[in-house]
């Protein structure tokens, strides 16, 4: 069967799965809605969360980053993983404990303070959006390259799909979904890499495979370390070594733990723990999640590294006619672009880039038969574009692998995006019919009415997450600087000290989560959007980039919160109640003691 | 349950995820960020040392945190009678 047609039958068949599910799992109440009846298991939870967790980005074009920047991309790795410590000892278990449905809920009751729940709605609202409509695009992308249609219908398409289950289902649809995605999302990428693996080094774990020897093209043991072998290649072309980095260690480390708090402050994280059974539960599922994270996490990097090492002895000073077959499909499809410099007819690569800009291909073809670009070259020696994302999109075709596998690559991507995309979807939603109208704005709506203005602003949030996954605003491409720099600088911190101090009152969170927020803000918008020629190391504060600049709003959120609480009155008695309540486990123990 | 047992168990708690994530911040920031280059020095399979933790080794520790202090926590919730029912 033609690969296309797989593709349609694989990707039609996951979408029926969830479409079934949606419909077995439709809630008729807001605590299904929200958190979907609070009795999800852990392991299934687990499972829920790395969908969620993982998106298009990190599917599709993760392993990529990685192959093009090598120690440098350690950064998304530790960063992406080591917030589920955090969450699984700092967060997770005494928010369970606390029992609502939101993260302004806590943030709400925890300080007393309307002014704070509004804070935290926004917040949750900006950042968001702005991951989802990434999603969106990306839901887009991956139908563009697998089913040849236009991004903007592949938008759609996904759109209509979330929008069956997320408000039929609400986080109940969501839940059983995102599990079935997982298990889609987690095969697609592990059947390549282990084939990739076996392929390149004889080992069947892309982990051991990593840090193993390369077989010859008779399949001996040719007694050379991948690794070395690269860092080798990489030098000889003129990068740095693919070991060591280029970044500084100051903004690798900011970088790091922005997104590692960023993690574990991100509220479509956190209130995926909201939905299991009890306390216990909610440690043990975010070791679940980690797990199931980790064989994503762990495979990319021996991905990205199989992927390069291959890419370059394939592609390198080899003549274009004589280059495989998925060179000629990728640059078909606008990925790779040639242009031969030298007029040698062969494929020279280079650190640089070989034009400026982005492929503009001319519609017609050269001597070789090579796409003509307009672009005007660069004078370095490099002739050949490559797009990151082949890495992982054209791995099935490198490895040889037979037209299924391609096939599920694309349904894995579709899943990525489309679990990722719900779980905001649903945050969204209840931040507007929870926080903002049931808490503040009509707090005596009915259950029926509080679970249909969910379910509308559902569709609103899908709505406008289409809209801008259609015609992205320049924000959408930063979702790495402000999301997780936005969630570490203000909810990480207050949540932290809502449960672990005291003596924190309304004034102190109000003041700190507007300093973190305000300034972390304002730095991304100046070097990303005000003055992007300044973003450079020497103009940066502590050289710290706009991607790290998180953590440093989140040490001015505890400093000032610290301060401001000491100059104000302690919070009222019953709050302290409430944290020491949070603080144990055991339910209708808290009672007891006061 | 008595404030004193409350608090015992809080000051537990806080023993046991000081401890981890000293060990979180030393298999991250440690050995994968700021001693990356003096550990790159040691080989580790075919891995340069620095590296290996900074790409794999690290997220093989956050789990293993993880498993601890779930494990820990549920012993050190029976052990002061707060566990849920």
């Amino acid at each position: 069967m033609d690969v296309q047609l797989l593709t349609y039958l694989f990707v039609g068949a996951s979408f029926v799965l969830y479409i079934g599910i949606a419909i077995w799992s439709r809630v008729g109440s807001t605590k299904e809605f929200y958190v979907a009846g609070g009795g999800v298991s852990p392991v299934a939870n687990g499972a829920a969360t790395a969908a969620d967790w993982m998106s298009a980005a990190s599917f599709i074009s993760m392993a990529g980053i990685i192959a093009y920047s090598g120690y440098d991309a350690s950064v998304y790795l530790m960063g992406w993983t080591g917030g589920y410590v955090l969450l699984a000892m700092l967060l997770a278990p005494y928010l369970r404990k606390f029992g609502k449905f939101t993260v302004p809920d806590f943030i709400g009751d925890r300080y007393y303070s309307n002014v704070a729940r509004t804070v935290a709605v926004i917040c949750v609202i900006f950042v968001s959006f702005t991951y989802v409509a990434g999603q969106m695009r990306g839901t887009g992308i991956v139908f563009a390259r697998f089913l040849e249609v236009d991004v903007d219908v592949g938008v759609v398409i996904g759109m209509v799909i979330v929008f069956f289950y997320a408000v039929l289902g609400g986080m109940k649809g969501i839940t059983y979904t995102q599990v079935a995605q997982y298990c889609v999302l987690i095969f697609a990428f592990t059947v390549p890499a282990i084939f990739l693996s076996i392929m390149m080094t004889g080992h069947v774990l892309p982990q051991t495979g990593f840090g193993a020897t390369l077989l010859d093209a008779a399949g001996n043991d040719s007694g050379v370390y991948l690794l070395e072998r690269l860092d080798q290649l990489v030098t000889d072309l003129g990068f740095s070594e693919y070991t060591s980095g280029t970044k500084s260690t100051i903004d690798v480390f900011f970088i790091t733990a922005a997104l590692m708090c960023g993690t574990a402050g991100l509220p479509h994280v956190i209130v995926r723990f909201f939905t299991v059974p009890r306390v216990r539960d909610a440690r043990v599922s975010a070791g679940w999640a980690l797990f199931f994270i980790a064989i994503l996490y762990t495979s990319a990097p021996a991905v990205g590294a199989f992927a390069r090492v291959n890419l370059i002895e394939t592609v390198n000073d080899t003549a274009y006619e004589a280059l495989p077959e998925w060179f000629h499909n990728w640059e078909n499809s606008g990925l790779i672009a040639w242009t031969d410099k030298n007029g040698d007819g062969e494929v020279q690569m280079s650190a640089g880039d070989p034009f400026a800009g982005t492929p503009a291909y001319t519609g017609e073809r050269g001597p070789h038969g090579e796409r003509l670009l307009s672009n005007p070259p660069t004078d370095n020696p490099g002739e050949v574009y490559i797009d990151r994302d082949i890495i992982v999109l054209a791995n099935p075709e490198i490895g040889n692998l037979p037209a299924w596998v391609v096939a599920l690559v694309a349904a894995g991507g579709v899943a990525a995006a489309l679990s990722t995309a719900a779980g905001l979807l649903l945050v969204i939603s209840s931040a507007i019919s929870h926080d903002l109208l049931k808490k503040q704005l009509k707090p005596d709506i009915s259950e029926r009415g509080e679970l249909l203005a969910a379910r509308i602003s559902a569709a609103v949030a899908i709505v406008i997450a289409g809209y801008f996954g259609i015609n992205p605003p320049g924000f959408v491409a930063q979702v790495v600087a402000f999301a997780f720099g936005l969630a570490a600088s203000s909810f990480f911190p207050v949540i932290l000290m809502g449960i672990f101090y005291k003596r924190m009152n309304k004034e102190g969170a109000i003041a700190g989560m507007l300093v973190g927020l305000i300034f972390t803000f304002s730095y991304i918008v100046y070097f990303k959007f005000i003055a992007p020629e300044m973003s450079t190391p020497e103009h940066w504060w502590f050289g710290v980039s706009p991607e790290g600049i998180g953590t440093l709003g989140m040490i001015f959120n505890f400093v000032v919160a610290l301060v401001v609480s000491r100059l104000t009155a302690p919070p009222p008695e019953s709050i302290q109640h409430i944290v020491e309540d949070i603080r144990v486990p055991r339910g209708a123990g808290g009672a007891v003691d006061h | 349950m008595t404030g004193k047992n409350r608090q015992d168990y809080w000051k537990a708690n806080m023993r046991l995820i000081a401890t981890l994530l000293v060990i979180w911040f030393i298999a991250s920031y440690g050995f994968g960020v700021l001693l990356v280059e003096p550990l790159n020095a040691i080989h580790f399979f075919g891995f340069k040392l620095g590296f290996w933790f900074a790409q794999q080794g690290s997220i093989y520790v956050f789990l293993a945190l993880i498993v601890v202090y779930a494990w820990s926590m549920n012993r050190l919730d029976r052990g002061h009678d707060v566990e849920e029912q």
